[in-house]
């Protein structure tokens, strides 16, 4: 079921009827082949892809991957055509998932770098415990909104949430966000009470700095989907939110 | 605030001893010993003594008694002193009591009313020191049966991932900031040694600890501190972390002042944030989650190593047990009421959980129940003190223990229970570069070395006794316990007969 398609650089394989271990191990044969460009078609709900493969060989699927999609991932580039279920992203650390479609709940969970690009919206505890290191940050962009504990714990990174299924003046729907947050920074673009926050989250207006960092991130989320950055960008109501101590829970003990 | 909590400990000096060289001055890291330059003499706040003992033994001329402080309240069997305290404490703070080490309390320990069977007359015992004996346990996923090819009499089975422990005894989890990296070295090189395990805990792995990595367990948790594919590479076996003996069900967090620069590269976190580690996983929910990160390991490591999930020991834990091993998991951990923690609310450590006998024997019974015994190792941990009870906890159904606490006794500690102020003075439990020096990683690697040593020679020793030559065959076995001052109920859940019976 594995077609090359030129040379060794370009593998097609059929997903119909395989397992996910069957199917992550024909990726592997095909990245130790020296695959640069692995076509996946007919995935129904296959689990894990894009783990061990350790390289940046591009993943095109076709269908609907199944949950922890590039789970422990370092390299890989996976475009989903179509929607991807719970745990894209998985303790990732380095490589590009983007999907053309919505993405379930812990999107980005303890991701500790690469770069995640969710077209719609995305499910609960979205980017739940990321964190960075050193050159190490990881980013997650969504299109849409999110559920709540939208960042929890966050530590570190990047968090972008466009809001474009807004209407005008519509709030954001989740709550709790970035409960616990103690690093990194979300940006959200659309109406989000006090009230929808954690409590150790501050809101602020976006200063030139923080333009730097988003205007590319934006640029790159039009440029994987479609539309003008300029576009989303005019659209305005952008917020930076950010946690008000390095250590939410410093008080609580008694020795 | 005026403490109306009095000293716990009182220091007695020898006046006709103590020489005033400051020693202990040095030593103490709770500010108990000062020199006063007036007197020219050195004193003591004991309020500050925590029990340590670091001072007294090493007061070069034994001038030094460390005593508890009677506290000569009214009797009271209902408000004892430490209630007293605890309540002055949080009075005075308005806080969460934290602690360190194991539940201290006097809840049964079922390892004091078990004893050990030994042959006479009717089967001959075995000498250890001039017949071979084996302790030898393989760690992993054991096949229903095994098919022989009967021409070539190769093995036809597939046999899953195994490692080899030359004694059914590993470290337990402790992590990098929690203990010092001169602690985690120890362990490292004494397992090496050995030929055991020992386990990185949840805040991953030093870069100069993975020449250590055929021996390393690396533990995922919730936290997922420092986990990346290298360090899932490193791992000889990948652990799951679901909870601990003692703080089970929360979760934990290592306070910003322990996050050192070395502390952070290694979790992979900013330098004096606070190592949030959320109390549960929160891509497990059922174990049915439990399965699909059992199983994302197993793809992300291609299947070459044991998955491990360790829980805490808690009331429906033989159930939970077996839905770990129908998740996946090769091995299955389960971490009872006196298990270790190097902070966690009193409160919790305490009161929450129970004891690992009966955690054990429940699980092992409920697996053996079910078929599914051979699928998973089963490992115990929270409480393990001797040898004695390692053989204790094999004959009701482990294949191997975990020991944390008899580890850091022998590397020093006294069990203050002072681990969550970084103060440790024996140098174990902190992050504090000064004090990471008094435990040196070869004396240490020895001492530990020198501790599964002793223990295989009693185990070898006991066996024989039994007339029994391999771990084996103890392993279940629990006609070779009996149960002393048991009830009919704790009898049962054990499995075991009573003494005479």
């Amino acid at each position: 079921m594995v077609t090359v398609l030129s040379k060794s650089s370009a593998v097609e394989i059929d997903a119909m009827g395989l397992t996910h271990k069957q199917m992550n191990a024909r990726l592997r044969e095909a990245v130790a082949g020296g695959a640069e460009r692995i076509e996946l078609y007919n995935v129904f709900g296959q689990k894990y892809i894009g783990t061990d493969l350790n390289r940046p060989v591009e993943i095109h699927i076709h269908g609907t991957p199944g949950g922890d999609l590039g789970s422990f991932m370092r390299g890989p580039r996976i475009t989903v055509y179509g929607n991807a279920q719970d745990g894209t992203g998985n303790t990732m650390d380095d490589g590009l998932i983007v999907v053309h479609g919505h993405a379930g709940d812990i999107t980005g969970l303890a991701a500790r770098g690469g770069k995640i690009f969710i077209r719609d919206s995305v499910g609960y505890r979205t980017g739940i415990h990321m964190k960075a290191y050193g050159d190490r940050q990881p980013i997650v962009v969504v299109g849409g909104t999110a559920q709540d504990f939208l960042g929890e714990y966050m530590a570190g990174g990047i968090l972008v949430v466009l809001g474009l299924d807004l209407a005008e003046d519509e709030a954001h729907r989740a709550h709790f966000i970035g409960t616990g947050m103690h690093g990194g920074v979300i940006y959200i673009r659309g109406k989000v009470n006090d009230y929808q926050l954690g409590k150790e989250v501050g809101m602020a207006p976006l200063s030139e700095n923080d333009w730097t960092i988003l205007r590319p991130l934006i640029e790159e989320y039009a440029a994987h989907f479609g539309g003008r950055a300029e576009e989303i960008i005019g659209r305005g109501g952008f917020s930076k939110l950010y946690a008000l101590s390095l250590r939410p829970y410093g008080r609580l003990y008694a020795y | 605030m005026k403490t109306f909590v009095p000293p716990k400990f009182i220091v007695e000096r020898n006046r006709d001893r103590c020489i005033n060289c400051q020693v202990c001055v040095r030593q103490c890291t709770f500010g108990t010993h000062y020199y006063d330059p007036d007197y020219d003499e050195v004193l003591s706040r004991e309020g500050n003594c925590v029990g340590c003992h670091r001072c007294a033994i090493f007061c070069p001329t034994g001038a030094i008694t460390i005593r508890r402080n009677p506290l000569e309240y009214r009797e009271n069997d209902n408000w004892r002193p430490e209630i007293l305290e605890d309540i002055k404490r949080q009075a005075e703070t308005g806080g969460m009591l934290l602690t360190g080490m194991g539940c201290d309390k006097d809840q049964k320990i079922y390892w004091d009313h078990l004893v050990l069977n030994a042959s006479q007359v009717t089967n001959p015992s075995i000498d250890p020191l001039r017949e071979p004996m084996e302790l030898t346990t393989y760690i992993g996923a054991k096949p229903e049966r095994v098919e022989i090819d009967p021409n070539t009499k190769a093995l036809k089975t597939r046999i899953a991932p195994q490692v080899e422990l030359s004694i059914p005894v590993m470290f337990s989890a402790m992590s990098y900031g929690a203990v010092s990296l001169h602690v985690q070295e120890s362990l490292a090189r004494a397992a090496s040694e050995f030929g055991t395990l020992w386990n990185t805990g949840e805040g991953g792995l030093h870069r100069r600890l993975y020449k250590y990595k055929d021996h390393t367990i690396v533990q995922v948790a919730s936290g997922r501190f420092g986990v990346h594919p290298d360090y899932l590479d490193a791992g000889r076996i990948i652990e799951i972390k679901i909870g601990q003996g003692a703080k089970p069900g929360i979760g934990g967090h290592l306070p910003g002042e322990k996050v050192s620069a070395d502390v952070a590269r290694t979790r992979m976190i900013p330098t004096g944030t606070d190592a949030l580690s959320p109390a549960p996983q929160h891509d497990i929910y059922s174990i049915e989650d439990l399965a699909q990160l059992v199983y994302a390991l197993k793809e992300a490591t291609n299947y070459e190593k044991p998955i491990s999930v360790k829980i805490a020991a808690v009331h429906n834990s033989a159930a939970i047990a077996s839905g770990m091993v129908r998740a996946g998991a090769d091995m299955i951990v389960l971490d009872g009421l006196r298990g270790s923690t190097g902070a966690a609310p009193k409160v919790i450590r305490d009161n929450v959980g129970i004891p690992i006998e009966l955690a054990l024997a429940a699980a092992d019974a409920r697996l053996r129940q079910e078929g599914i015994r051979n699928r998973a190792s089963l490992v115990v941990a929270g409480g393990i003190r001797k040898s004695s009870d390692v053989l204790k906890a094999i004959a009701l159904g482990a294949d191997a223990v975990y020991i944390a606490t008899a580890a850091l006794v022998a590397l020093g500690c006294t069990i203050c229970q002072q681990c969550p102020t970084g103060k440790c003075a024996w140098g174990i439990c902190t992050s504090d570069p000064v004090l990471t020096k008094r435990i040196n990683p070869e004396i240490g690697a020895e001492r530990l070395y020198n501790l599964l040593r002793g223990w295989s020679l009693e185990i070898k020793d006991m066996l024989g006794g039994m007339g029994i030559n391999s771990i084996e065959s103890v392993r279940g076995n629990r006609l070779h316990l009996r149960g002393i001052g048991l009830n009919e109920t704790e009898l049962e859940i054990l499995g075991v007969r009573h003494a005479g019976a």
